[in-house]
């Protein structure tokens, strides 16, 4: 591949541009707050864990993180499943309304999460699914499941049709060869849909916060919880935040080799 | 690739429509419902017709103003983050490392903003460009640069977009990254043999081959700034003023504070319709794009050679 002169300098840059405010992140999570409010240091003088073990021992705290991971989970388990034959559809058949279909889907995940926000809380107290994890797992559905047929779409153009048909002359019912001969083949397509599907409904705020009120607060609603009288307590915030970001880089170094394939939606 | 005709295929479909129009098409109902009513309060609605529509492109009323300023304030924010974003994320995906354990470091490092959910994003850059415990906000000022994006509106914007660039200029970086790993060697040793300048196998080769990509990172950033809400709600709170409300921040102020909600429906509606328009737009583009050139054989397995 060709790369361009002084490429190692606009990457290192580049990396430090994005490391810097996370490093400042960590680095005040380690702070007490008086160090924090009293003086400018680059790295904490009195490393302290009181902020992480605040978090860990007082339930109100974690249990955000666990409220979170529930939905976000329930919400990659519903994408996939309901995406795979769709995108298998998409992919190998033509059939009436298609291709509206298709836009149809790609505009529900542009639409904007603020337009849903008060329509969602209606809908869902009215079924009496507010404040659960399912009622943000569904929610959050309007714009992952899009996107898992989007990305699936890609790689299940990009198995041979041969395959399909070997496998039906070969006796394979439908249901058979999909689970015994598709899925295993675009697997890596299915791990690069989970992590978009995970990444987006982890990260999203908005509708999760709208779509609970205390059993099942998501744990950035809970963030929003540090301001008191006393002030900010910025070392716990900051040490919230870091605790934010720790599932999302476990799951990107899963994914390493598919990243740049995955972003590109399949499609390269 | 030719594909068969299969009426069949719909109840493969089926559970996504199902799904999708659940979450999308009650939930629009109910917009449409409530757009065309006014209430005082205690769930009585009255007739309202096409009222809060007229009011909403007029800009002389108060809501037709907000609305527009928004509106305007967004296009802008929209403009300058793809000017800025688009030309870093090639720069920064044609400065990969060829191979090694530094392309996988750099893939996560890339990675990683785009995994912090947004409001931690908005947390970040809040603390960060403080100016009494913020990095960014300290160095500014020490160097003589009076920099607090809380009162100074240049200051907020200058966060903002910053942010954004910082939070999203990987997207484009790792879909134009995907984009150059598709080219054959072969294209590049053929321009080798013709004698071209690096900036003939740019332009005649890598972009044309990064145009697919390319648009796909110019429509997500595009729409994704277009109803950007929890980073700049969290950094500037819409302020200080009102310089840096985006249409979002406008819409959820009116729904969810003040409970107005035919104008809040109202407005919902024309927001959706430009980006339906603006998607439509791309999608044509994008699938004309791909009717070019749709490559017959199989795409080659994404190699795991990090």
């Amino acid at each position: 591949m060709h790369t361009i002169p002084g490429r190692r300098l606009i990457m290192s840059l580049f990396l430090v541009f994005l490391l810097l405010p996370i490093y400042w992140l960590v680095n005040m999570s380690f702070k007490t707050n008086t160090e924090i409010v009293s003086t400018m240091t680059l790295w904490p003088h009195q490393p302290t864990i009181a902020n992480y073990m605040r978090i860990f021992t007082d339930e109100s705290w974690y249990s955000g993180y666990i409220n979170s991971l529930k939905y976000v989970i329930i919400n990659t388990v519903i994408s996939i499943s309901v995406a795979l034959p769709a995108a298998y559809a998409f992919a190998r058949y033509r059939f009436l309304g298609d291709k509206h279909l298709f836009f149809w889907l790609l505009s529900n995940r542009m639409a904007p999460a603020a337009v849903y926000a008060l329509p969602f809380f209606n809908l869902y107290s009215a079924i009496g699914l507010f404040d659960t994890p399912w009622a943000v797992a569904l929610a959050h559905c309007i714009f992952n499941v899009p996107l898992a047929v989007w990305i699936l779409e890609g790689f299940v153009s990009s198995v041979p049709r041969e395959i399909d048909e070997t496998a039906f002359l070969d006796g394979y019912s439908f249901p058979r060869f999909f689970i015994k001969i598709l899925v295993p083949l675009i697997a890596s397509g299915i791990g690069v849909a989970a992590f978009f599907c995970f990444m987006f409904s982890w990260v999203e705020l908005l509708l999760a916060r709208t779509l609970t009120a205390t059993e099942a607060k998501p744990i950035s609603a809970i963030m929003t919880r540090t301001v008191s009288a006393a002030g900010m307590d910025w070392g716990l915030l900051a040490a919230a935040g870091v605790l934010t970001i720790i599932p999302g880089a476990l799951v990107i170094w899963f994914v390493r080799n598919y990243i740049a394939r995955g972003f590109a939606l399949g499609r390269v | 690739m030719d594909k068969t005709i299969n009426q069949k295929a719909w109840f493969l479909v089926l559970p996504v429509f199902l799904v999708v129009a659940f979450s999308a098409i009650l939930p629009l109902m109910t917009v449409v419902n409530y757009s065309m009513q006014d209430t005082f309060g205690n769930n009585q609605f009255f007739w309202n017709g096409v009222g809060w529509f007229k009011e909403l492109l007029d800009p002389s009323t108060d809501l037709g103003g907000r609305f527009f300023a928004s509106l305007w304030r967004n296009l802008f924010f929209s403009g300058v983050i793809l000017a800025i974003e688009v030309p870093l994320g090639i720069v920064v995906a044609l400065s990969m490392p060829r191979e090694g354990w530094r392309v996988a470091f750099c893939l996560v490092v890339l990675a990683l903003p785009l995994l912090i959910p947004w409001n931690v994003v908005g947390t970040i850059w809040q603390i960060f460009g403080r100016p009494d415990i913020g990095l960014l906000g300290y160095v500014l000022n020490n160097i003589g640069i009076d920099y607090n994006y809380v009162s100074n509106e240049v200051d907020a914007w200058f966060t903002v977009i910053v942010m954004d660039v910082w939070h999203w200029t990987s997207l484009v970086a790792l879909l134009c990254y995907a984009g150059l790993k598709s080219i054959p060697d072969a294209y590049y040793q053929a321009a080798q043999i013709d004698g071209a300048s690096r900036w003939a196998v740019f332009t005649s080769i890598q972009l044309p081959k990064m145009h697919r990509v390319l648009l796909i990172a110019v429509l997500l950033r595009f729409m994704d700034s277009f109803m950007i809400y929890t980073e700049p709600f969290v950094v500037t709170g819409g302020g200080p003023g009102n310089s840096t409300t985006f249409i979002s921040i406008e819409l959820v102020k009116i729904a969810l504070g003040q409970f107005d909600l035919g104008k809040a429906a109202a407005l919902s509606l024309v927001y959706n319709l430009i980006i339906l328009i603006v998607c439509w737009v791309f999608y044509t583009i994008m699938t004309n794009a791909g009717a070019e050139r749709r490559p017959s054989k199989p795409a080659k397995p994404a190699k795991g050679g990090a």
